[in-house]
């Protein structure tokens, strides 16, 4: 385990990335702004494990779909934040709680 | 290597706990503004990690598009948005005795899959050789890009465009109250709509000996 690095140590950090992202899901679960950057980090997890396989298998596929990932949520933050700003101005709150307009 | 134990595994032990302790004070912290904050720490140090796997480009980019651009985006919201935090923060203890033991399993099980019979250790994943002194990942990447990814790559540009219409379609608001100037219709008025010559005869002066 401390003589050289193995693929399991990048997936258990991406593992232990993902576990605290769901568990900060479940806490903060009245704050959109939070949930949001909880997504931003499970992202994270998927792409520390992607870049990972990629160089154990060097394969170069792995690499360029880290680069597609990075940018799709670099577009769904822009857009989930531009929501959230809507929705600020519509009803002065971000509580999920409160958000119960579509009686769902 | 310092006591029998390789840098670049102090180096990712070191990097992990950072980056293990700034997720967890992103979900914890009371003041989303620090959790925007460690969670650019947070990105920072998993770009080290990955330089670390010799992925030089992707680490530059992880930086820049998301401790750049992203964050940058949501601490503007952060701090524009006038949010209550009080009720934001409540049943924090109470989700905690569900969200913590759930994350808990969800750890057990997926290492305990990982680390079993050494499916994913050396012998099965062989560390791999330290790149050449000229390789560039970057043109590696960009190669294998523009080669065999390019409808994709373009597909990507696109995605973006559209994000950027949708966000600024969202966002924009028409203010009914505000005078402003438009220039389209300053330049094409005519001489006609501002100035009218009328057709008069000369007065003359009022009669002597009036008021």
């Amino acid at each position: 385990m401390l003589t050289s690095l193995s693929l399991a140590h990048y997936l258990t950090l991406g593992a232990i990335l993902m576990c605290i992202s769901m568990a900060g899901i479940f806490l903060n679960r009245k704050n959109v702004l939070i949930l949001l950057m909880c997504i931003e980090l499970q992202l994270l997890a998927v792409n520390m494990n992607f870049v990972a396989f990629s160089r154990y298998l060097d394969n170069l596929d792995g690499q360029v779909f880290v680069f597609f990932i990075l940018t799709v949520a670099a577009a769904e933050a822009a857009i989930g934040l531009a929501i959230l700003v809507v929705l600020f101005r519509n009803r002065r709150t971000i509580n999920v709680a409160e958000l119960d307009d579509l009686k769902g | 290597m310092i006591m029998g134990i390789d840098l670049q595994v102090i180096l990712f032990y070191l990097f992990s706990a950072v980056l293990v302790g700034a997720a967890l004070a992103v979900i914890s912290s009371r003041n989303p503004v620090y959790s925007a904050l460690f969670l650019v720490l947070t990105f920072f140090t998993a770009a080290a990690l990955w330089i670390l796997l010799q992925v030089e480009f992707l680490a530059v980019v992880l930086v820049v598009v998301y401790v750049g651009a992203v964050m940058v985006l949501f601490l503007f919201v952060v701090m524009m948005l006038d949010i209550n935090l009080v009720p934001l923060k409540e049943g924090f203890v109470r989700y905690m005795w569900i969200g913590i033991p759930v994350a808990l399993i969800m750890a057990f099980e997926l290492l305990a899959v990982m680390w079993a019979k050494g499916r994913f250790g050396t012998d099965q994943f062989p560390v791999p050789a330290d790149r050449a002194a000229d390789y560039s990942n970057t043109r590696a990447v960009g190669e294998w890009l523009y080669t065999q990814f390019l409808l994709p790559f373009e597909v990507a540009g696109l995605i973006l465009l559209v994000a950027m219409v949708a966000a600024i379609a969202l966002t924009v608001r028409q203010r009914k109250d505000v005078k402003t100037q438009k220039p389209s219709r300053q330049v094409r008025v005519k001489r006609d709509e501002r100035v009218r010559l009328v057709k008069m005869k000369s007065e003359a002066p009022a009669s002597k000996g009036g008021n």
